[in-house]
Parts: C-alpha cells; sequence; structure tokens
C-alpha cells in the first residue's frame, strides 16, 4: 500500500518536517563530533546523538506521516526505537571495555594501568577517612 | 502544499544524513585504531538506517521501514563480535 502526502493536512506536514530535520541534524552533528574529537574516549560519546534523540526525532516523524495519511496508527516504528536504546549502551560499552584493555596492554601513557588505580583508591579512601 | 512540504524536508533530510554517513566513512577509513573503524561503522550503519526510513516517508511506501529493521539487528551483531574481537582476539570462546 502506498500512502500519499497529499493526503496529510498541512499542520501536520509542518510536524513531520520538524521532526524530520531535527532527527537529520542531530545524526549531523553526532557525525561532526565524532570526526573532530580527540581521543577515542571522547569519540565515542558523539554517535550516540544520533542513536537517541537522531533516530527518535525520524521515527517521530515516520510514525506521524503513516498514522496521519493512512488514518489508523501505525507505530512499528517504536519497534527499532525501543531496539537501537537497548542495544547502542550495550556495544559502546564493550567497545570501550575491550579499547581499555587494548590501551593498557600497550602501557598507553592517558590510561591508568590495574595498578595505578588501585593504589589510586586506597589514596582516595585514606584521605577520606582523615576528612571525616 | 503539504506535499511540498514533506518532499522538500525529506530531501534536506536525505542529504544532511548522507553527509554524516560520508563523514562516519571518512573515520572508519583514516580511523587511528581499529577501534575507531569498528565505531565508525556503527554510526555509519545507523545513518544508513535512519536514511532508509526517509526514504519511506519521501515514497509512502512500508517496506523501507523492514529493510531498517533488518539493518538495526544485523549492525548490533556485527558491532558486538567485532568488539569481542578486539577484547579476546577469537569471536566464540
Amino acid at each position: 500500500m502506498i500512502y500519499s502526502a497529499a493526503d496529510v493536512p498541512v499542520w501536520a506536514a509542518a510536524a513531520i518536517a520538524f521532526f524530520l530535520l531535527f532527527g537529520a541534524l542531530l545524526a549531523l552533528i553526532g557525525a561532526i563530533g565524532f570526526l573532530r574529537l580527540p581521543t577515542f574516549y571522547e569519540r565515542i560519546h558523539a554517535p550516540t546523538l544520533s542513536t537517541s534523540w537522531g533516530t527518535g526525532g525520524i521515527m517521530t516523524a515516520s510514525i506521524l506521516f503513516f498514522s496521519i495519511a493512512g488514518g489508523r496508527l501505525v507505530a512499528h516504528e517504536i519497534l527499532i526505537g525501543i531496539f537501537i536504546t537497548v542495544t547502542t549502551p550495550v556495544t559502546f560499552m564493550l567497545l570501550a571495555r575491550a579499547a581499555l584493555h587494548r590501551d593498557r596492554v600497550e602501557n598507553h601513557p592517558d590510561v591508568p594501568t590495574r595498578a595505578e588505580l588501585v593504589v589510586s583508591t586506597i589514596q582516595d579512601r585514606a584521605s577520606d577517612e582523615k576528612g571525616a | 502544499m503539504s506535499a511540498i512540504i514533506i518532499f522538500t524536508s525529506v530531501s534536506i533530510a536525505q542529504v544532511i544524513l548522507m553527509i554524516a554517513m560520508a563523514i562516519s566513512s571518512v573515520r572508519m577509513f583514516y580511523g587511528p585504531r581499529a577501534q575507531d573503524r569498528i565505531i565508525g561503522l556503527d554510526a555509519l550503519y545507523v545513518n544508513a538506517m535512519l536514511l532508509l526510513v526517509t526514504f519511506g516517508i519521501g515514497t509512502g511506501r512500508t517496506v523501507y521501514f523492514e529493510a531498517a529493521l533488518v539493518i538495526g539487528l544485523l549492525g548490533f551483531v556485527s558491532s558486538v563480535s567485532l568488539a569481542k574481537f578486539l577484547m579476546r582476539g577469537e569471536v566464540i570462546e
């Protein structure tokens, strides 16, 4: 079945256009940040713009368009939205752990080793106890 | 009138998403290390999925939705398996 854009009232078309451009612009901002940020641990934050409200905006536009043009509620785009929302943190947590593991194996200067982390945690606790 | 609004906004959104995909693939090709390339691939497939949904709005067909759903599912599996490979050197232990 083909839905026609001419069946949509103008206010709904304006709302669809707003959500589409909002989502697409957030995806572009995320991509630019992904290109420009200096280290990997900063870069990993940027693409989440397009997976959170980038996806949300375009899925909202799609739900609005197909619901209003079809005259009934068509909300199967929520499936993609929920799926992306659930899977992105899993992927990026795994990737960040893998990158941390690789950097630690190579003794990268920006990443503290496990021993340094333990020492700094003990020092923090000791200073907390002194303060208390 | 509403057809013009929707057609214009869908075209602009498609151009913007294509630019985002091009930027992600630049990072995928030039990314200094393997984890940068994997994140680039991840951003590339998410933007491709969004582009397919905008194609669906532009043409008024619902077939593009299934393609977008399949891209989302398979992209997640591929990113997780690549991350596992970086972590351990093998995908299935």
